[in-house]
């Protein structure tokens, strides 16, 4: 695995051809190796924009983007770029290529040149990986839309990314297909330190990361760990964003006077938080 | 309705002819039409005759699905036999009726050049019974890779094949789907004449093809972002493997093409 998988973006500008308004203008961020970053904003915001820069489907028309030492304007390196940094799309139909779950899992190997005998045991722990193994000879139709996004994560995973971007990858799933799909790459970013940025318009993922990035109108407008985001509740409010109940319940509360500390994001938060103001004595694991 | 419809006519079992080769088999196909095009009796006929039903045996599909896939030909075969029946000249007149004369060997020619288009269709149907499509497009890019050198797209012709066959399940649902959304306002598909039933397609066709393109337009980029750079320096997960099955099969189906040789040779215009 690369040791440096950070990417790196300064001053990015990025406008769609003929478009009046960039679609993104002057953002600046990184992303540590290993960390989960979470990017939030609702459509239009960007930050499939974003993705897209990353993964160098979008060359940058102001700035540079790096992603594992690799700047994107290289046209050499694009293939380096999108071997480390795998992207996960929104829709699950739209990114299976072949009509075998295995042999979709092999395409990006093949696209690579990987040898035959290498590519066996390369998709069968890629399969393992997102727990679908047992449906290595199944015909990608036949699946469910969260077992077809784990097959698309496999099909990454056989390339042995750093990087994984979720493009709004649970956006068109149910609630277990999101949880599924979650679950999966948290356990990949904590197991195989892969970094991940993960698009959503769901605060409740947002929630999960280890930073947030708030993007509105092509710019980063809040960043900072979950809580420390959605404890601005107003300016959350203002671009139109939830934040998690738990978050809004505290702060009316605050402002009704009642002394809660910032950084309620879970009903069990906020359970601590009121028994220790209840009975102060009681020590509460 | 839609979800029945079977992927062109392969048909699923296991037999030493389904393990074939792809490649062999399409070669033994070409080498069979030929075989067919070079047999010039009856006595030819029999022994294409005894092939199929041999083939048939060994591939373990029942040899009336070979004969079912005449039906969509049945008027070129019924055409054929009449023209040869009605506008052949000949010495021995069976029937003479106004300018119609039905001779023996307009009879004969009838009978021959429409066998030659049932031994066509029946023996390249042996080919898509025993071969997934999936298969076949493998055999094709194979085969011709070596056009290649003069720039022919062997692979993409196949990429673009497997991928035709990957949305093909999926295009059926959401046609499913923009039928019933259509019927639920209101739409009809089903009454009127011909005309009237074509237009009733359009608010079903222009839905697909936006969302076909859509789809074509993710794939793409999904395919991008994977690495794919067309066919240069990429390996394969499916390997074709020929195995002795293979070389017996050709064996046979040289041997039928040298008995067809001599029966041309020795037995020329015998019943005709």
């Amino acid at each position: 695995m690369e040791t440096d998988s950070r990417i790196e973006l300064k001053d990015v500008s990025f406008t769609y051809d003929e478009a009046p308004s960039p679609a993104l203008s002057h953002i600046s961020a990184s992303v540590q190796p290993g960390e989960f970053v979470a990017v939030l904003g609702h459509n239009g915001s960007g930050k499939s924009t974003l993705a897209k820069l990353i993964n160098a489907l979008y060359i940058p028309s102001e700035g540079n983007v790096v992603v594992c030492g690799y700047n994107t304007k290289e046209e050499k390196v694009v293939w380096d770029i999108r071997r480390r940094a795998g992207m996960i799309f929104q829709n699950p139909d739209n990114q299976i290529v072949a009509t075998v779950v295995k042999e979709d899992v092999a395409f990006g190997l093949e696209n690579l040149g990987v040898a035959r005998d290498e590519m066996i045991p390369r998709i069968e722990q890629a399969l393992s990986a997102v727990r679908m193994s047992k449906y290595a000879d199944s015909a990608p139709h036949t699946l469910s839309g969260g077992q077809k996004q784990r097959v698309a994560i496999a099909g990454i995973l056989a390339m042995e990314p750093s990087v994984i971007i979720a493009d709004e990858a649970t956006a068109m799933l149910d609630p277990s297909g999101r949880r599924e799909v979650l679950d999966t790459v948290r356990m990949l970013n904590r197991t195989k330190n892969i970094t991940v940025l993960w698009i959503t318009h769901f605060m409740e993922e947002a929630a999960l990361a280890d930073r947030v990035l708030v993007i509105t109108d092509g710019e980063i407008r809040l960043q900072g760990t979950p809580a420390e985001v959605f404890d601005r509740v107003e300016e959350m409010q203002e671009m139109h964003l939830d934040v998690p109940p738990m978050t809004a319940l505290a702060n009316s509360l605050r402002q009704k006077g009642m002394p809660l500390p910032a950084g309620i994001l879970t009903v069990d938060d906020m359970v601590q938080e009121v028994e220790k103001l209840l009975c102060p004595s009681k020590s509460v694991t | 309705m839609l979800k029945n419809i079977t992927m062109g006519q392969y048909y699923p079992v296991d037999s030493p002819v389904h393990r074939m080769d792809p490649r062999m088999k399409l070669v033994l196909t070409i080498i069979f039409i030929v075989t067919v095009f070079l047999s010039h009796s009856f006595v030819g006929y029999l022994l294409l005759l005894a092939f199929l039903v041999l083939a048939c045996r060994v591939s373990n599909v029942p040899f009336r699905l070979l004969l079912k896939g005449l039906r969509p030909l049945r008027l070129i075969i019924i055409i054929t036999f009449l023209l040869n029946l009605f506008f052949t000249s000949g010495e021995d007149v069976w029937v003479s009726v106004w300018v119609i004369r039905i001779t023996r060997e307009g009879f004969l020619q009838a009978l021959f050049y429409s066998l030659r288009l049932v031994f066509l269709v029946a023996g390249t149907s042996l080919l898509t019974l025993t071969t997934s499509p999936v298969a076949l497009s493998d055999g094709i890019e194979m085969l011709l890779s070596p056009l290649k050198v003069i720039h022919f797209p062997a692979h993409e012709l196949a990429m673009m094949m497997t991928i035709a066959l990957r949305f093909i399940p999926t295009l059926l649902e959401e046609t499913d789907k923009i039928m019933k959304a259509q019927m639920a306002r209101g739409a009809d598909f089903e009454s009127g004449n011909i005309l009237a039933r074509a237009k009733a397609m359009i608010p079903l066709l222009v839905p697909l093809f936006v969302s076909a393109f859509r789809r074509a337009g993710d794939l793409a980029m999904a395919m991008e972002s994977r690495c794919y750079h067309g066919g240069e320096g990429r390996t394969r997960l499916r390997v074709l493997k020929t195995t002795r099955n293979d070389w017996l099969a050709l064996l046979t189906v040289l041997c039928l093409l040298g008995l067809i040789i001599l029966e041309g040779i020795f037995l020329k215009g015998v019943l005709f």
